[in-house]
């Protein structure tokens, strides 16, 4: 009769391996390809017309896909901000958007439109820090986030005729486009300078855009 | 003789579950996919039977094949209706996912056939046919 333990076993350990092995494989050839596209094509990361925070002249780009109506973006974004203000003048927030939610675009198009009027960072706190209540999953009122707006001391008239531009409508196609060349799946998720976070966490992060720094400046 | 071709079919049929719980792993935990609610319910069904054939190789085949049926029997009719609704023979709003990714997303497609919900329900529809195979050998001589 067969050996059944070591069929079994051997199988296991096989299949593991393998598991581990293809892992590793597309982890590899992600990077790869990634780095290769950030080389080649740095429109694909960073377009022109994305908001920026920070110095213009810096040299380390944090590429982050976010979303007003996503809890992890709303976590991240004030340790974001701690990381802008410690490397401060040498790296550049990029927003991108990743519109996962049921009303991300109607609060795009609301903080794009904020920002026709100058208050888009205003404009993003605001619906970060409100998000429980306009975004809540369970019961989302996306009508509030007029309200919150009102309070930043926008023209609503302007801010609700904007919201409709094609411009803004281009805009986030264009971000929809880039993601799923980018594979982006979840939010946030960030890239510096085109490389895709080794793992996920605020201190990878520190520790990649220290690096950036070290090597170009 | 027959003991050992029972076996057989048996290690086969662990062999499928376990490349299918280890390939739905990769696809959500390597390559990032969110699984539907549809696919969840498919591994719940699937993931039990790796441990299952696995210490019924060694208890008693038979009783086991038993005890695996009705995970076999959910996971396939769940996939199934989920390639129908992946394929759109039934409407999307006739579907039960409303929250997070819709169930008629379409994550790959090999060779313009190859879709998740494929795998998933030949997965099932293999692990099925093995443990009649077993069954059958077991009754007839």
């Amino acid at each position: 009769m067969l050996n059944k333990k070591n069929i079994f076993f051997g199988s296991s350990v096989f299949l593991v391996a393998l598991f581990i092995i293809a892992t590793w494989a597309y982890k590899d050839a992600k990077n790869e390809a990634l780095s290769f596209m950030a080389k080649d094509n740095k429109e694909l990361f960073m377009p022109d017309y994305s908001p920026r925070y920070g110095n213009a002249d810096a040299k380390v780009f944090l590429i982050e896909f976010l979303d007003p109506e996503c809890e992890s973006c709303r976590r991240f974004y004030p340790q974001v901000k701690d990381i802008l203000k410690k490397y401060e003048g040498k790296v550049q927030l990029v927003v991108r958007y990743a519109p996962f939610h049921k009303n991300s675009k109607i609060a795009i198009r609301a903080i794009e439109a904020a920002r026709m009027q100058g208050l888009y960072w205003e404009s993003l706190e605001t619906l970060f820090k409100n998000q429980p209540y306009w975004g809540n999953h369970h019961n989302p009122k996306p009508e509030l986030i007029f309200d919150y707006l009102l309070q930043l001391g926008l023209d609503m008239d302007k801010l609700r005729s904007d919201m409709k531009s094609p411009e803004i409508t281009k805009m986030i196609e264009q971000d929809v486009a880039d993601l799923k060349t980018l594979e982006v799946r979840g939010t946030p998720t960030f890239f510096i300078n085109g490389k895709p976070l080794s793992s996920f966490s605020m201190n990878t992060i520190d520790s990649m855009i220290k690096s950036e720094i070290e090597t170009l400046y | 003789m027959k003991e050992s071709k029972s076996l057989l079919f048996f290690y086969i049929a662990w062999l499928v579950a376990a490349i299918a719980t280890l390939g739905s792993m990769f696809f959500s935990e390597v390559m990032k996919y969110t699984p539907c609610s549809m696919c969840w319910y498919q591994r719940i069904a699937m993931y039990p039977l790796v441990m299952i054939l696995l210490i019924g190789a060694w208890k008693s085949i038979k009783e086991t094949t038993l005890f695996a049926t009705p995970f076999v029997l959910i996971g396939w009719l769940i996939a199934l209706y989920h390639n129908l609704l992946h394929y759109k023979i039934i409407p999307e709003s006739a579907a039960p996912c409303v929250q997070g990714v819709p169930c008629s997303t379409v994550y790959i497609n090999w060779f313009g056939f190859i879709t998740i919900p494929i795998l998933s329900l030949t997965a099932f529809t293999i692990i099925g046919v093995l443990l009649i195979l077993e069954k059958r050998n077991r009754n007839h001589a």
